[in-house]
């Protein structure tokens, strides 16, 4: 395995054993960018990179030190380790094979692309931080130290006060958490948002429930915006629902800064819909796709890129299992009516009539 | 509500429309509500079935009424013995239909229900065979029917009669011919109502478990998992398409585009190639022209076997778009194979045991399902237009015999009274005098026809007195789509919140479009490419012009209503059962129909 392979892997090449080196977000990518499906190109910055840091400079007896003196129960201890080891992450240089597989995996990519950095958690880290917000993301990133300064950044988001508090609470060992980043070519996102491939208020797996939103999706995914919202019957492939609402801000792209910034929605474009009914029926479908493909409901992170033409715009940006309905115990009929008893029961009772 | 306000009108408020005041004379005594019933008779719920009767009877028409609720009771009440269900009562009210299901005494549904799984089990059991003779019986039938003929009466005996030492006249055959008329259209609605409530309660059965799986999900997607492709119901579209095709290949076309259905065939028949069109329009005609505009439940039907015309109009349409290079012919392997993919979908989200009673399900309303497609074609289409040819032989006979002088002058004498006329004709004959009715027909038909057009110029009432509170009755549900929603759409203005008007989805979709509001079909010609089609209620025939519009709303039916299977077939947007969209929209309206919401809203007048 070359330093390249241990350290970066395009999405291309993660193999199903290369999960638990690359992390959910990652082999995600990896896993759709190999099955076809469209995903912005980039590549995971393994565990291997955060553990090769981890014994350089002897960051890690660093880092254990500054656990050990930290009582659990009293939350400003917790904060101030959990200060002291994110600094010291950011100030450590990676080591050089390192940074230099970095470098050219992103060199790969194009000259000065624009970046998305996000962590891409291990198994063992906070089962709901992703959802949380808790890891960074950083997008609009231009130029190699930007992309190596961020991806130090999002390793050093494992030590957030909130992360260091769960692990002690649950016995987890600290230094066994890797983490993953995947480093993801920037989507000039018309519009963006998230498709459910269940109702999430009710489950009704029959429905794929679409928010989406103006520019970037993480204005839907944080809550800033209210999304247009649609629900599309799964098997029908129809719209059944829509509700389209005034998106008052975005997210888009500075390039000049470097950095995706938040601004207001021009009112000619507030209040109307952000996808046409065609787009809307394709999130659907890939979400679909997405299901099948993962044999379970997901939660699909997607974007209409604004620079590829129709048709070919659509991106998924992340896919992982839903979790709340999925864990939830469905209450199962104890037996069916069948044959001759069942048509005599819907005679004497049929379906309509129940409300 | 309180018991003081009846959600409808009772039948014994309901005043008789200007012109019609005398209507309940043209009507036998069993159909109407006699002032000795009223108390019974109020307290029950009518449903106007509009869906099968959509315009007043002649009184010869009630004969469809009569034989279709006698063989859909008969079912219930007396071979099957279907547990909680008899038939349906049937009253006819200023020219209208109202049905009123009659249900069993609670008390004594549990006893039938062996009775039930014998004998209906044993149909399920042996759908394939006992269909297989149903038809060969259908086809027996409509065969006999065909043989009939209705002779006038010779000046004498002819003398090998007299010679044979036959014994018997003329008249006698004449008789007999007409009680075989009506007694071969009785059996065939006794033949009509054999498989159909089963194949219903199958349907309904499998509606009932998906639904409960799925409670979200569109009825429309139900219907699609169980829909044939293949229905004999499609065959007389399709062999006019195929028609078209040829007559494009062999280069008749153009000697089709113009004419007389007669000139037209002429110059095919003269063309190079010709021979072999004309040999498939042959082919084609007998017995797939058999084939009504209407539904068949009327004198006034117009068969394309006896009008030509019709189905040259649609064969025009489809050469035109033939020659522009349309895939005219159904995707019938990309239908069966969507079919699948809906079914195989939504199995993939139940689980394992659930899958199982799936499939068995599925598995028998597929098998069951084309018996309620088909039907419609042997017994409707073919087995009726063929009784309706025979009456009409019989009605120009006795116009030429002075009894009336327009060819439909009989259908406005019931089917007991047309027996009187030929005892008359026959009497009269045989005595060698005059006959009574020449005086009296022509007189009473005027008036009698008077009357109907009098009925005709007013809707009827969706129903009459009291809703029970909710609808249970399977075959209220099954056959004509009502539920408790329904009643309360038509007791409110039919008009949802934003002043669209409400209906059942049909068939998914949305579409903007202008509206042509058709009332018969007679007014089909009318319609423009592109147009959305608004009418009371469509029939099988109306086939062809499916492929010119954009969307379909009517006023009956429901999810398993013709308007709704043929839009899903041809993947345009339907709403039907608004109860009033042919009234409230009008020709030339732009209109938007939303066939997943299943709303039509009107954007300019």
């Amino acid at each position: 395995m070359s330093a390249n392979d241990l350290y970066t892997l395009d999405f291309s090449t993660i193999g199903a054993g290369d999960h638990a080196r690359v992390g959910g977000k990652c082999a995600s990518l990896g896993e759709m960018t190999q099955a076809g499906v469209a995903v912005p190109p980039g590549f995971a910055v393994t565990t291997d990179a955060f553990a090769a840091m981890l014994e350089h400079h002897g960051l890690r007896a660093e880092i254990e030190r500054a656990l050990a003196n930290v009582d659990p129960e009293d939350i400003d201890s917790v904060d101030r380790a959990a200060q002291a080891i994110r600094i010291r992450i950011r100030s450590h240089h990676m080591p050089a094979d390192v940074e230099a597989a970095i470098r050219a995996a992103y060199a790969e990519m194009g000259e000065d692309m624009a970046v998305a950095v996000r962590s891409s958690a291990t198994a063992e880290d906070l089962p709901d931080a992703s959802f949380a917000g808790q890891q960074d993301t950083y997008l609009w990133v231009i130029g190699a130290d930007d992309v190596v300064a961020k991806v130090r950044d999002c390793w050093a988001s494992l030590f957030t006060t909130r992360a260091v508090a769960y692990r002690e609470k649950q016995g987890i060992a600290h230094i066994d958490v890797l983490m993953s980043v995947a480093v993801q070519k920037m989507v000039n996102a018309r519009a963006a948002g998230v498709a459910m491939t269940l109702d999430p208020g009710t489950g009704d797996r029959t429905r794929i429930v679409i928010d989406a939103s103006w520019g970037l999706g993480e204005m839907v995914v944080s809550g800033v915006v209210t999304p247009d919202n649609y629900s599309v019957e799964k098997v029908l492939e129809e719209i059944i629902d829509r509700k389209i609402s005034d998106k008052h801000v975005e997210l888009v792209g500075d390039p000049a800064r470097g950095e995706a910034v938040e601004r207001e929605v021009d009112a000619a474009r507030r209040k109307v819909p952000c996808l046409s009914d065609e787009e809307v029926i394709a999130v659907a479908r890939l979400a679909k796709r997405l299901e099948k493909q993962n044999k379970c409901p997901q939660d699909v992170e997607w974007a209409i890129d604004a620079d590829l033409p129709a048709g070919e715009n659509l991106l998924a940006l992340q896919s992982r299992p839903e979790t709340i309905w999925s864990q939830k115990k469905k209450e199962k009929k104890s037996s069916y009516a069948t044959g001759m008893m069942s048509i005599v029961g819907t005679l004497t009772n049929p379906y309509a009539s129940r409300g | 509500m309180d018991a003081q306000t009846p959600m409808f009108p009772s039948p014994y408020e309901v005043e008789a429309p200007a012109g019609a005041e005398d209507w309940k004379s043209i009507y036998p005594y069993y159909v109407q509500y006699q002032p000795e019933r009223r108390a019974e008779e109020e307290g029950k719920f009518w449903f106007c079935n509009s869906q099968h009767w959509p315009t007043p009877f002649r009184p010869f028409d009630t004969i469809m009424v009569d034989f279709a609720t006698k063989g859909l009771g008969q079912y219930n009440t007396r071979h099957l013995l279907v547990p909680p269900a008899n038939g349906v009562d049937y009253r006819i009210l200023n020219g209208y239909v109202y049905f009123s299901p009659i249900g069993v005494d609670p008390s004594e549904i549990e006893a039938r229900v062996p009775q039930f799984l014998e004998r209906a089990g044993h149909y399920y059991a042996n759908w394939d065979d006992l269909l297989a003779n149903w038809k060969k019986k259908v086809l027996a039938t409509i065969d006999e029917m065909n043989a009939i003929s209705f002779d006038p009466l010779p000046e004498v005996v002819d003398v090998d009669w007299v010679k044979s030492g036959k014994g018997l006249d003329n008249t006698y055959d004449l008789f007999n011919a007409y009680d075989d008329a009506i007694r071969l259209c009785y059996k065939t609605w006794q033949y009509h109502f054999e498989f159909l409530n089963l194949g219903y309660a199958a349907y309904l059965d499998f509606f009932g478990f998906v639904k409960e799986q799925f409670p979200s999900i569109p009825d429309q997607a139900i219907a699609k998992m169980v829909q044939g492709v293949d229905s004999e119901l499609f065959r007389p579209d399709d062999e006019l398409k195929k028609l078209a095709k040829l007559a494009v290949e062999l280069g008749v076309a153009d000697k089709l585009k113009t004419g007389t259905v007669d000139a037209a065939l002429a110059a095919v028949a003269a063309a190079p190639g010709g021979d072999q069109w004309i040999a498939q329009w042959e082919a084609a005609k007998d017995p797939w022209f058999n084939f009504t505009s209407g539904n068949g439940f009327y004198s006034t039907d117009k068969y394309w076997i006896d009008h030509l015309d019709i189905p040259m109009t649609y064969l025009r349409d489809y050469i035109e778009r033939v020659e522009a290079g349309d895939e005219i012919m159904r995707p019938t392997a990309r239908l069966l194979e969507e079919r699948d993919r809906i079914a195989g979908e939504y199995r993939d989200m139940m689980d394992e045991e659930a899958q199982e009673v799936f499939d068995g399900k599925l598995g028998l309303a597929r098998t069951v399902f084309p018996y309620v497609e088909d039907h419609n074609f042997y017994i409707e289409h073919w087995a009726l237009g063929v009784f309706w040819r025979k009456m009409r032989q019989l009605s120009n006979l006795l116009k030429d015999q002075g009894y009336w002088d327009t060819e439909d002058g009989m259908f406005f004498l019931s089917r007991n009274e047309v027996r009187d006329v030929l005892w008359d004709y026959g009497s009269s004959w045989a005595i060698g005098c005059g006959q009574q009715g020449l005086a009296h027909w022509p007189r009473e038909i005027e008036r009698r026809r008077k009357i109907v057009d009098a009925l005709a110029q007013h809707s009827p009432l969706p129903a009459l007195n009291n809703p029970p509170e909710v609808i249970t009755e399977p075959f209220t549900i099954m056959l004509w789509g009502i539920t408790s929603d329904s009643i309360k759409r038509w007791a409110g203005s039919g008009e949802g919140e934003d002043g669209a008007l409400q209906g059942m989805a049909g068939s998914p979709g949305v579409v903007e479009g202008v509206a042509r509001v058709l009332r018969s079909p007679d007014q089909l010609g009318e319609l423009q490419k592109g147009e959305v089609l608004v009418t009371p209620v469509t029939a099988p025939s109306w086939a062809p012009v499916f492929g010119k519009i954009s969307a379909a709303v009517t006023d009956i039916g429901g999810m398993m209503s013709h308007a709704a299977i043929v839009c899903r077939e041809y993947g345009l947007p339907a709403v039907t059962g608004t109860g009033s969209a042919s009234s409230k929209i009008k020709t030339g309206m732009r209109v938007r129909v939303d066939g997943n919401a299943g709303t039509v809203t009107i954007l300019e007048d």
